[in-house]
C-alpha cells in the first residue's frame, strides 16, 4: 500500500472540508472493507484517508412509529443483521446485510459504505429499494435528501458530488400487515457476490396486496425497482398467474450482462424466479 | 509521511506506538508488536487467517488500518491461553485433529472464540456459516468443525 495522509475529524462539516481541500487526492474511510482492498492493488491511491469512525452521529440506530427508521451510515452490517427492530418490521434489510462476505467483513463493513460504492450488486441495495430508503448527504454546504430510487448513476458511480458524505438512511415506519424479503443467489453460502438479488416487500390487505414494492440488483448498471411488475400486482390478490406476469414483467425490466459468474439468460431466469418467491414470502410476512 | 501515535491493548498489555497510516492492524500486529501468531494468508480479507478480536467482535486484521485500532482493546490467538492451561478451543483443535499445515488454525480458532462467546449454544450449521470467513486449503472442514463443537460443549460445561 502506498502511503497517505490520515484524517480523522468528528464532525461532518470538518471532513467535508478536506474531501473538498483535497479533491481527487482523498478518500473516505467507513469500514475499509472495500478501501484497503483498493489501495492494496493500488486501483485506489489516495494522498489523503479521511476516516469517519470519530464522527458520532453517523453510528445511531433510531427507530420511532411516528418518523420510522434512522441508519447512521457507520452502521456496521452485523449490528443490521441482528437489530432486532430490523429484522421484524424491515427484514429484507438484515437479510442483505447478513448476506455481505462473512462475519469478519460484516464487522467491519458498513451500510453507508456498501451503497457509497455503488456496485450494481451490493446486497443492502435492492432491500432500501423496496423499502423506501432516503439517502442523507451532507457537506459543508448543507444537507439533502434523495430517494435511493435516483442515487445509483452506473456502476461505481453515484450522485454524490465533491465534498458530499452520506450520512444515514431513513425508511418510513413499518406496520406488522407489511412484510420483506430479499434472495441472494450465489453459489458459496458466504463470501460470495450475488448473480442475482431480489427484494420484495408488500402489505397485506383483506386478502389482497397493496404498496408492493420489487428491487433487483446486480441485472442492470444499477439496482433498480421493478415497476411494471409492481403495478400489475398492487390491489391484487396473489395468484398463481399474476405471480408468473409479474415474474415475466421483473424479467423483462433487467437488463443483465453475460460475465464470469453466470451467463445474462440464467440471470434474466431469475429474476422472474425470485421475484415470485420473495413477494410470496413478503406476503406471507405481512399476513402474519 | 507523518507516523501517527497509537496507543491499543493487544491481549494483556498496552502499547503505545508511532506507526505509517498504511499499516494494517495486521503488520502493526506481526511486525511492529512482534506477535506472529496471527497469520498473513490472502491480504484480501478472504481467508480469514488474520482474525483477531477487536472489542469483542472478531475482524479480518489485513483489512483494517493499525490507526484505526487506536485506544481499541485487541485479543490475538496469543492471549487465549492462561499460564499452564491451552483455551478450551486450542484444546479440542488437537484433540480432535483439527489441523493440518496449522497456519489457519489461529484464524479459525480466534473466529470460533468470538463467536461462541456470542453463542454458547451454537448449532453445527450456526458454526459452519459462522466460519465461512475462514478457508483451510490442507483438508475439509470435518475435524475444524468437530473441534469446535466439542469446545462448545465444554466451555458451556466448565
Amino acid at each position: 500500500m502506498r502511503n497517505f495522509e490520515f484524517f480523522e475529524p468528528t464532525t461532518i462539516e470538518d471532513a467535508s472540508a478536506l474531501l473538498t481541500k483535497y479533491n481527487g487526492k482523498a478518500k473516505l474511510l467507513a469500514g475499509g472493507t472495500d478501501l484497503i482492498i483498493e489501495m492494496k492493488a493500488r486501483t485506489a491511491t489516495p494522498e489523503y484517508v479521511i476516516s469517519l469512525e470519530k464522527i458520532p452521529e453517523l453510528a445511531d440506530i433510531t427507530y420511532d412509529e411516528e418518523s420510522g427508521l434512522r441508519i447512521g451510515a457507520l452502521t456496521k452490517l452485523r449490528t443490521l443483521e441482528k437489530d432486532s427492530i430490523i429484522r421484524e418490521r424491515y427484514t429484507a434489510l438484515a437479510e442483505g446485510a447478513g448476506e455481505v462476505g462473512g462475519v469478519q467483513i460484516r464487522h467491519l463493513a458498513t451500510i453507508g459504505g456498501n451503497i457509497s460504492h455503488g456496485s450494481p450488486a451490493a446486497d443492502t441495495a435492492a432491500p432500501l429499494l423496496v423499502l423506501g430508503a432516503q439517502v442523507r448527504i451532507a457537506s459543508a454546504d448543507g444537507e439533502r435528501t434523495v430517494p435511493i430510487e435516483l442515487f445509483f448513476l452506473g456502476p461505481g458511480q453515484t450522485v454524490l458530488e465533491t465534498g458530499e458524505i452520506v450520512t444515514a438512511f431513513e425508511c418510513p415506519p413499518r406496520s406488522a400487515n407489511e412484510g420483506s424479503q430479499y434472495i441472494k443467489q450465489k453459489i458459496r453460502e458466504v463470501m460470495d457476490l450475488a448473480f442475482v438479488g431480489v427484494a420484495s416487500s408488500a402489505k397485506s390487505d383483506n386478502g389482497t396486496v397493496s404498496e408492493v414494492k420489487i428491487g433487483l440488483a446486480a441485472v442492470a448498471p444499477t439496482p433498480l425497482r421493478a415497476t411494471d411488475a409492481e403495478a400489475m400486482i398492487n390491489g391484487n390478490s396473489l395468484t398463481p398467474e399474476l405471480l408468473e406476469q409479474a415474474a415475466a414483467a421483473a424479467s423483462a425490466q433487467s437488463s443483465p450482462i453475460s460475465d464470469l459468474r453466470c451467463s445474462a439468460e440464467h440471470r434474466r431466469e431469475m429474476v422472474g424466479v425470485l421475484t415470485r418467491r420473495t413477494l410470496q414470502a413478503a406476503a406471507a410476512l405481512a399476513q402474519g | 509521511m507523518k507516523k501517527h501515535p497509537v496507543s491499543l491493548t493487544v491481549n494483556t498489555d498496552t502499547y503505545d506506538l508511532l506507526i505509517e497510516p498504511r499499516k494494517t492492524l495486521l503488520a502493526t500486529l506481526r511486525d511492529t508488536i512482534g506477535l506472529t501468531g496471527t497469520k498473513e494468508g490472502c491480504s484480501t480479507g478472504d481467508c480469514g487467517a488474520c482474525t483477531v478480536i477487536v472489542d469483542g467482535k472478531a475482524v479480518t486484521s489485513c483489512m483494517m488500518l493499525g490507526v484505526s485500532a487506536n485506544g481499541k482493546e485487541i485479543t490475538t490467538v496469543e492471549g487465549l491461553a492462561s499460564r499452564d492451561q491451552l483455551h478450551p478451543i486450542q484444546q479440542a483443535f488437537i484433540d480432535k485433529g483439527g489441523y493440518q499445515c496449522g497456519f489457519c488454525t489461529p484464524g479459525f480458532i480466534v473466529a470460533s472464540k468470538a463467536y461462541l462467546d456470542e453463542n454458547p449454544n451454537a448449532t453445527e450449521a450456526e458454526i459452519r456459516h459462522a466460519l465461512g470467513n475462514n478457508i483451510c486449503r490442507c483438508t475439509g472442514y470435518t475435524k475444524i468443525i468437530e473441534a469446535v463443537m466439542s469446545a462448545a460443549e465444554a466451555m458451556r460445561n466448565a
